[in-house]
């Protein structure tokens, strides 16, 4: 049943990317408990507006869970306490009345405080323009019934890639590693018919992206807890497997 | 200045005219592909798609998208499927039968030769997915599934789980990506096109803000490809992104591209009801929901029992008591306006009783838990989260809501709007729906604009400007587009009201959705006339927008977004007076049928209405592209 609650909020505040931060605290009363986390934030900005503040700055856009631009730290858990679920799609009933929340940004070096609770993630997209693929141009491709591919690889591949690109693998992890996000961009694509080809150039090619920008895995396994898509880091086993498997035979390939 | 608009459709009978098309259109040879400069602006379906397919091709291409990430698009977010004249199931499809569909479910008001192109590289599609690796629904035997979706008798929707839509843009941005490694697409995110820039009559460049550092940047090239989405937040609560805006397209249109249909706009039956006035958003249910959800309300006003003590003889299934042969799979705007109607006479359940019932347990009785769970597991799980409620236990609750917008900037059969070298692509175009679009059309139109027409179209204009080099940046017509920038920036920030930019969409979004919604009448169009531009001027005259212009500042972001919004509602409420008929989303309550269904008038509208801009203050020009119906007959949609 809906009520209303009162929080008090410390939330991270930094005018730019070389300024320095700090937490400032908000009282937020009257909050809804069908309001969604980003909706409480919404009603908080537009009382700052009205005091003549600065509303907070934080990102998002499809509020339902699916194009990965939100994301926040909230009290220390990435995207909050409810598991599998994205910061947009969490709601104030997974508070109590008096909570006091801790929000900032994802805290990460490769993801650059841009404002508040804004970062940048576009070390993501390097990863995946280093061989996130399979090279087929437009009208090259051969009828979509040509290649029978087992239901449960498909379905494998989907899980790999339902994977939103929100980053909270890397904000939760203690090393700030991409290896969730890295795993299962390359499983997606190793595991079908039609990104064999590629799969070992990809696989080389896309982990050492992901080493020149984030830190290394050290199997803490936060990753998966934190995911909002609950992707298992069983691709991360995968993808350990496919790259030593590269190094040897792409070596092969040169000789 | 323009006559009756011609779209320059090719000669000839309509399933040989796109093949003819493409052998007469002028070619640009490899080596002198890599002459040319494109713009794309916006990176969704049409946009990613476009862009890939002409960084292949050998193009100089720049992407702009407003994004931190080329896949954050809202294409995103479509989760039904996509429609393709595959025929895999045997079942009688065809091209011609996905034609006939469309231009039906449009309610005939969409061009015959773009919507038979639109059937016929709809096939191309699925391959070309498929090929990149999206993981499209499959059968055990390993073949690709399919699915039936709201308005069709076939089976012809390929689906990705409940995420079609994000798989296909993986796909479109991978490709997209392959061509940014390989140096043939240059990509800009967090950039947005704030001006078209304008050229001796033609498109050549645009100038955009960095919403990081507020730099104001021109881009030249020898076209420019809108690819930027549709107008659905000018409902403020609607499926669309929070970020959807019709920003790019409306500035081109005060640069002269016509403005087509505005009034034309879809209400989705399958949404979740607004829960309370800080709702910032609405979700959509994929209406695939509807192939094993029945819809009901109570049969009495005010019945106050909760659903499962309601037995089957106090219930309404009224889509299946109306039409019978479609019943709950009647297209989205048949389906809309009836719950609009339970729901008006008072029938409507959930504590705000602005809902109807989609009810599972019949559907889990028959093929059991695990079956429903597999099909539509994760849309149950999103429901869940939203409202609370347990949808395996709960009937859901559903309501129309806005979700796609089929007017556009008006384009020719090449996809060119009637500015010489502006393309526009996907949602931001009016082509290829009609008054009404079919599920699992969208993901269809925006991929068979970018991969298979563009590609091919751009070369015919292009093809004239051959050694012309793109005009330098440096020219006068740059820097007066980025001083209208610069200007417009200082002017929201010297404003100092006292109401936030949210409030003032919040308060359009009211006006527009009671005036120009599901059902419109002259009294209400007139009053939106009087009421919107009132609106606007004081939102002009106390908006407050805090911060400074060289910052990451979202407000003032938004402030330019929600004003031309504003522009383009009055627009809309414009057209729809005008439209003195019913047609598909377009409902005139003067012009509908004995049984409440919408009465179309072919004599007097069988035509395409594309507005001019002629400044600010004065209201624009009604231009007319009369549609030909060769062959297909008008008929009164009937679903029953």
């Amino acid at each position: 049943m809906s009520a209303e609650i009162n929080l008090t909020l410390k939330v991270w505040r930094q005018d730019g990317p070389s300024a320095e931060g700090r937490f400032v605290t908000y009282e937020a009363d009257g909050i809804s408990t069908d309001a969604s986390f980003l909706e409480m934030l919404d009603i908080v900005n537009e009382r700052l507006i009205e005091a003549g503040e600065e509303p907070i700055v934080f990102e998002s856009d499809c509020r339902e869970g699916i194009c990965g631009t939100c994301g926040l730290m909230i009290n220390g858990q990435a995207h909050g306490p409810q598991k599998g679920t994205a910061t947009c799609q969490l709601h104030m009933r997974s508070f109590s009345d008096g909570d006091h929340i801790v929000i900032e940004p994802w805290r990460a070096t490769s993801f650059p405080v841009l404002r508040d609770l804004a970062v940048d993630r576009r070390a993501m997209d390097a990863i995946v323009a280093a061989g996130g693929y399979i090279s087929v141009n437009t009208g090259a491709a051969p009828d979509a019934n040509l290649t029978p591919v087992p239901k449960e690889t498909a379905d494998t591949a989907f899980d790999a890639a339902a994977c939103i690109g929100c980053g909270a693998c890397v904000a939760a992890c203690p090393n700030s590693a991409a290896q969730l996000f890295a795993a299962a961009k390359v499983q997606h694509l190793n595991l079908l018919p039609q990104g064999q080809a590629e799969r070992w150039a990809r696989t080389e090619a896309m982990v050492e992206t992901m080493e020149e920008f984030f830190g290394s895995c050290t199997n803490h396994g936060e990753c998966e807890e934190a995911c909002p898509k609950e992707i298992p880091i069983d691709f991360i086993a995968w993808t350990n497997r496919d790259y030593i498997k590269a190094k040897v035979k792409n070596r092969k390939l040169v000789g | 200045m323009l006559g009756s608009l011609d779209a320059r459709i090719p000669a000839g009978s309509l399933d040989t005219k796109w093949t003819d098309h493409k052998f007469s259109m002028r070619l640009v040879n490899p080596n002198n592909k890599r002459r040319f400069d494109i713009i794309v602006v916006g990176s969704g379906l049409a946009g990613a798609s476009a862009a890939a397919s002409l960084g292949e091709l050998g193009y100089r291409v720049k992407v702009l998208t407003y994004h931190d990430s080329p896949r954050r698009a809202h294409s995103i977010a479509a989760q039904g499927g996509i429609n393709a004249a595959k025929n895999y199931q045997n079942d009688g499809d065809s091209v011609h039968r996905l034609f006939y569909d469309t231009i039906k479910g449009g309610d005939y008001r969409a061009r015959e030769a773009n919507v038979y192109r639109l059937a016929e590289v709809s096939v191309d599609i699925i391959d070309q997915a498929t090929a990149q690796g999206v993981p499209f629904a499959r059968e055990y035997g390993g073949l690709l599934d399919n699915r039936s979706f709201g308005g069709a008798q076939v089976s012809r929707t390929f689906y990705a789980r409940g995420q079609t839509g994000q798989q296909l843009l993986l796909g479109a941005y991978s490709a997209l990506m392959r061509q940014v490694a390989a140096g043939t697409v240059e990509l800009h995110t967090r950039s947005e096109m704030l001006e078209l820039v304008m050229h001796d009559g033609r498109a050549v460049g645009v100038v955009t803000r960095d919403l990081i550092t507020g730099e104001i940047v021109s881009h030249s090239a020898h076209a420019v490809v809108l690819a930027t989405g549709g107008y659905g937040n000018v409902y403020f609560l609607s499926t669309n992104a929070k970020m959807c805006n019709i920003t790019a397209a409306w500035r081109a249109h005060r640069k002269g591209a016509l403005f087509a249909n505005p009034c034309y706009t879809q209400i989705h039956p399958t949404c979740i009801p607004a829960s309370d006035d800080f709702q910032s958003k609405l979700t959509l249910m994929s209406e695939s929901l509807r192939n094993d959800g029945r819809i009901w309300v109570p049969l009495a006003h005010d019945d106050g029992r909760a659903p499962h003590e309601i037995p089957d003889a106090d219930r309404d299934y009224f889509l299946e008591r109306k039409y019978p042969a479609f019943g709950n799979l009647v297209p989205r705007d048949v389906a809309s306006r009836n719950a609009k109607t339970v729901v008006d006479e008072g029938r409507g359940v959930g504590p705000r009783r602005n809902g109807v019932y989609l009810d599972f347990s019949g559907a889990m009785a028959r093929d059991g838990e695990s079956v429903i769970r597999a099909k539509y597991g994760n849309l149950f799980d999103m429901y869940e989260r939203i409202t609370g409620e347990d949808p395996y236990r709960v009937p859901m609750r559903i309501y129309p809501a806005t979700h796609y917008t089929m007017g556009g900037l008006w384009v020719d059969y090449e996809l060119m709007s009637n500015v010489p070298g502006l393309f526009v692509l996907g949602e931001a175009n009016f082509s290829d729906h009609g008054a009404n679009r079919l599920g699992a059309s969208a993901l269809m139109q925006g991929l068979a604009d970018g991969y298979f027409i563009l590609p091919y179209t751009i070369g015919n204009y292009l093809s004239d400007f051959l050694g012309d080099p793109a005009l330098g940046t440096t020219e006068p017509v740059f820097a007066a587009a980025e001083q209208a920038v610069a200007d417009e920036m200082s002017r929201w920030l010297s404003i100092g009201g006292t109401r936030s930019v949210d409030h003032y969409h919040r308060e359009l979004g009211k006006l527009v959705w009671d005036y120009i919604g599901m059902a419109r009448n002259k009294t209400g169009l007139e009053k939106a006339l009087s009421e919107i531009p009132a609106l606007r001027e004081e939102y002009h005259r106390n908006v407050r927008v805090l911060g400074s212009a060289d910052t990451l500042n979202q407000s003032l972001e938004k402030a330019g977004r929600v004003a031309d919004l504003f522009e383009l509602a009055e627009l809309m409420a414009r057209d729809a007076l005008t439209r003195e008929e019913s047609c598909g989303g377009h409902f005139r309550e003067e012009h509908q049928t004995a049984d409440g269904e919408a009465m179309r008038d072919d004599d007097n509208f069988t035509h395409v209405a594309a507005w001019e801009w002629n400044g600010e203050g004065t209201p624009q020009t009604r231009h007319r592209e009369e549609l030909e119906f060769d062959n297909v007959e008008l008929t009164q949609r009937s679903y029953k």
